[in-house]
């Protein structure tokens, strides 16, 4: 239960700058999502507010207090890893008390705070396992129960669901937002998956390439994309570019999003454009199609609506309002 | 290769290297270099003063007959001990691959002389051998031959050879069976389809397939005989009959210890520091080359 | 080694696998070669059961005598320069002392070198590296005068230390810490573990079959070293077994007493061997992992 700030910090490896100043507040309990690309910093961000990264510059603050030259261990936090980093000789209870072991912790109270970890996780008929014999979700499990026996004031997760089959992904997604709303606790989570981001948020920062392009609540972020790149990452299908030209009006890129493309007649509404293929998913039907000028679209629809022809010419159409119009340099303009 | 993550602290990790950085510099570079210092040097006859004489000992040595003999001894007896131990341990290893049931049980009778040391080993050849007793000796006597490896400079070499060799067969079988059991069976049973028969299988895929196993035991095997077999010439023969068995290891024991020539000895043992220098090089070389590929 | 047997379905019959006659000829050219690694063995073990007679008017049985217990207990309780059973403590101090030694300093070292960055790290790793190139054969005399200087002869302390500093080992241990996922390192550190304690609790519990692997390796070189318990030990009460049993042959005609020498010879070689075949897998597995 802590504030976390981040103040323009910056990371480098030797001469090479990763984190170019970033600037995050996180508010007591809240859920933030740390989403980008591989290689855009993200996990390096992660890295160093859990102290296993140095900070080349700038301020880590965790409740508060300057965190920057502390020992993991001395700033209140947890961490889940990507692998999940069990000890593999250990049962899962000796995983999960470890850490209370070496801040020797009265063996009464470890025994109580692994019990309830492990009810609270449905882990305890497997307490004497070792990792080995435990499927995938549960040593995710047993990951968050080793995080959540030491009672943090920060969680930090590092693409904790990114080794799970999709199904399991969903669920876990679920639980871990639950168990995070229950406990009260600061979440910092970092992940590739823009729809993990979406889900579990309650802010999102978007990193791209060292930087933080844009902080928001997820819907915010997606109807009002800050940069083109935050237009393009988050959102599936992604969003449509077009070159301007073609329709008029300022900037040097334009984008729509697929739900906000709707499809008429050869002739009408601002373009043309030649039907590629058509995917129907029962809900929705993604239409792909090709402009004059070589750009691909992708037009969402509602599933019961009529579905145009390989090879047919259509026009489409959108609101002015729905436009998101960019600057050379990446900007909404 | 290095690790991403780090404990922080220095004096911490010189504490910890420190036990093997003192034995090393005590046991190892200290004498080393001790051995390259006194190899400038000849000691008086009462050891109370050295001459500084240069490269004088080394020039001695390669002008002497007996050191020269000892060099051509080493490469006859480490390609023999080579060969012998190699080829029968191929040999082992190429039946006992072919079996589906088994192979364990006689890669279990056939693991046994690892455990037995170069001087034991020594001492079982030479009771088989010994001109008064040796139960072989008796039998050879009865089919008209006289071994006598005490006076016989073959016989002698001959022997040392087989029981060095001996006690290097397990090593071979095993790294050996393991290379041909990690050859692809559909490999070779492709050969077969395609008409092969056993032998043009091994001359033409087995073994290429096998070479790297067989370069690093190649090199192996030469530093083991160099340098290991010391116990079996030293309970055989002492290096003799007339110096036929003394290889350059037990050159410098016999100088250094029993003749007292520090000079000589130290001469030598910084030309067995090369030698071994440019195995331990060729070794590496080799071990890089696995790891890349 | 079953995995690879099991992997193998049955190829086409007579094209890769012997049936019928060429599988006996495989079978017997193997016994072939089990006979030749089994009689040199063979032979001492009934040497070590018969009476002295019986060997010196050759040709000597190949059966095993009834002497057996006679012929041992002489060995062990008298021998011929020491008893034999202060021999084979001598040799498990030595071998023991040499394994467990190199693997306590191997695993200190490469703990540091691998988890830590500190001054001459690189200078310390090539030292270590070097000592590869200087087996005692190559130092002897030095070697020698460095552990009289110490008054080290003919004490435990100088049979095992200057033969326990080893590139191999620290080698191993480095390799496998290298495998061994960083975040362990990292999940520790968050949970508060101190170096030592990470050592302590995740890495050597880890490393558990490496060091019984490397134990088995380590264990055979110590106990079959000959030259160097032959240099400083000349007090025969400190004798290990394997140099001892030379010293047990008599100098100039005297016949020597060989069914002594030849039970020496078994006892000498029945604990290494014991190592190797009870811990088959292990050794194996040690064997190949320290020659890489």
């Amino acid at each position: 239960m802590a504030t976390v700030t981040l103040t323009d910090v910056r990371k480098s490896f030797g001469k090479t700058q990763v984190i170019h100043g970033v600037d995050i507040d996180i508010a007591d309990g809240e859920f933030i999502v740390i989403v980008g690309p591989s290689g855009c910093g993200k996990s390096t961000l992660l890295r160093m507010v859990a102290g296993l990264e140095t900070v080349t510059a700038g301020e880590v603050r965790i409740g508060g207090e300057r965190v920057n030259d502390r020992e993991p261990m001395d700033r209140d936090i947890a961490m889940v890893f990507q692998n999940y980093a069990l000890y593999p000789h250990m049962s899962v209870f000796d995983n999960m008390a470890y850490g209370l072991k070496i801040a020797k912790t009265p063996r009464a109270e470890i025994e109580a705070r692994v019990q309830t970890a492990a009810r609270l996780l449905q882990l305890e008929p497997y307490l004497g396992r070792k990792p080995r014999e435990l499927s995938g979700g549960q040593r995710q499990r047993v990951a968050m129960g080793r995080a959540i026996v030491r009672k943090p004031a920060v969680f930090l997760f590092d693409e904790p669901l990114s080794n799970l089959d999709a199904k399991l992904r969903v669920q876990m997604r679920l639980e871990i937002k639950q168990l995070q709303r229950d406990l009260g606790v600061t979440a910092l989570y970092v992940t590739h998956d823009q729809v993990e981001a979406m889900t579990l948020a309650d802010r999102m920062v978007v990193m791209n390439a060292g930087r933080a392009d844009q902080i928001g609540a997820p819907l915010d972020v997606y109807a009002d994309p800050r940069t083109e790149f935050v237009a393009g990452f988050i959102g599936s299908p992604p969003t449509n570019f077009l070159d301007p030209a073609a329709v008029g009006g300022q900037g040097a890129r334009l984008g729509i999003r697929p739900e906000h493309m709707r499809i008429g007649p050869a002739g009408s509404g601002r373009i043309t454009a030649r039907v590629l293929d058509a995917e129907p998913l029962g809900a929705e039907t993604l239409i792909h199609t090709r402009l004059p000028s070589g750009d691909l679209l992708t037009i969402r629809q509602d599933g019961a609506a009529p579905i145009p022809g390989e090879g047919d010419e259509i026009g489409l159409a959108w609101e002015a309002a729905d436009e998101m119009r960019f600057g050379p340099d990446g900007r909404r303009v | 290769m290095e690790k991403r993550v780090l404990f922080k602290g220095i004096w911490l990790p010189l504490l910890l290297i420190l036990p093997q950085i003192v034995i090393t510099a005590v046991f190892f570079f200290y004498p080393a270099g001790q051995a390259i210092w006194q190899s400038l040097f000849i000691p008086d006859p009462f050891g109370l003063s050295s001459r500084f004489v240069g490269l004088g000992n080394f020039d001695y040595l390669l002008s002497d007959p007996y050191y020269r003999a000892s060099f051509v001894t080493t490469a006859i007896f480490s390609t023999l001990v080579t060969l012998v131990s190699m080829g029968v341990a191929l040999y082992l290893a190429v039946l006992a691959d072919r079996l589906i049931k088994g192979s364990g049980t006689y890669r279990t009778l056939l693991i046994w002389p690892y455990a037995v040391a170069p001087a034991v080993a020594g001492v079982l050849w030479l009771f088989m051998f010994n001109t008064r007793v040796g139960v072989v000796t008796w039998y050879l006597g009865l089919l008209g031959y006289d071994w006598n490896h005490v006076l016989n400079e073959g016989e002698a070499m001959g022997l040392v050879v087989v029981a060095s060799a001996w006690g290097r067969i397990s090593y071979n079988f095993l790294f050996f069976l393991a290379g041909l059991q990690a050859i692809p069976k559909s490999v070779i049973e492709a050969a077969a389809i395609d008409g092969a028969r056993f032998w043009t299988r091994f001359r033409t895929i087995v073994f290429p397939l096998l070479s790297p196993t067989t370069f690093f035991l190649l090199v192996v095997n030469i530093v083991y005989a160099f340098f290991e077999t010391f116990g079996v010439i030293h309970t055989i023969t002492s290096g003799g009959p007339q110096q036929a068995t003394t290889i350059l290891v037990y050159k410098v024991y016999s100088d250094g210890f029993v003749g007292q020539d520090l000079g000589s000895s130290a001469a030598q043992s910084v030309i067995l520091l090369v030698v071994v220098s440019i195995l331990t090089i060729i070794q590496f070389k080799y071990i890089e080359r696995r790891v890349h590929y | 080694m079953t995995a690879p047997a099991r992997t193998r379905k049955a190829p086409p019959p007579g094209m890769v696998e012997r049936r019928g006659a060429g599988l006996w000829l495989t079978h017997a050219g193997l016994i072939l070669g089990v006979a030749f690694i089994f009689f040199p063995i063979w032979l001492a073990f009934v040497a070590s059961t018969v009476s002295q007679p019986e060997i010196v008017r050759p040709p000597m049985p190949l059966l095993p005598g009834d002497q057996f217990f006679e012929n041992y207990r002489k060995a062990l309780v008298s021998g011929i320069n020491a008893p034999v059973a202060l021999m084979l403590l001598n040799s498990g101090v030595m071998a023991i002392g040499i394994a467990v030694g190199k693997i306590i300093i191997s695993l200190l070292s490469a703990f540091a070198i691998v988890y830590f960055r500190f001054p001459f790290r690189r200078v310390f790793f090539w030292l270590i590296f070097l000592t590869l190139m200087l087996p005692v054969e190559v130092r002897i005399v030095p070697t020698y005068e460095v552990v009289a200087g110490f008054g080290m002869l003919n004490s435990y302390s100088g049979l095992i230390l200057p033969l326990i500093a080893s590139a191999t080992a620290t080698f191993l241990f480095r390799q496998f810490f290298m495998t061994v996922p960083d975040e362990l390192a990292e999940a520790a550190r968050v949970d508060g573990a101190r170096p030592m304690q990470f050592f302590r609790d995740i890495l050597l519990p880890m490393s558990r079959t490496n060091i019984a692997a490397l134990f088995v390796i380590l264990f055979i070189y110590g106990w079959n070293q000959y030259l160097w318990p032959l240099l400083i030990t000349t007090d025969p009460s400190m004798n290990t077994i394997v140099m001892g049993i030379k010293q047990m042959f008599p100098s100039g005609d005297d016949i020597a007493d060989w069914p002594v020498i030849m039970a020496t010879s078994i006892l000498a070689m029945l604990p290494p061997v014991v190592v190797v075949i009870g811990m088959q897998r292990l050794f194996i597995r040690g064997l190949v992992e320290s020659e890489k």
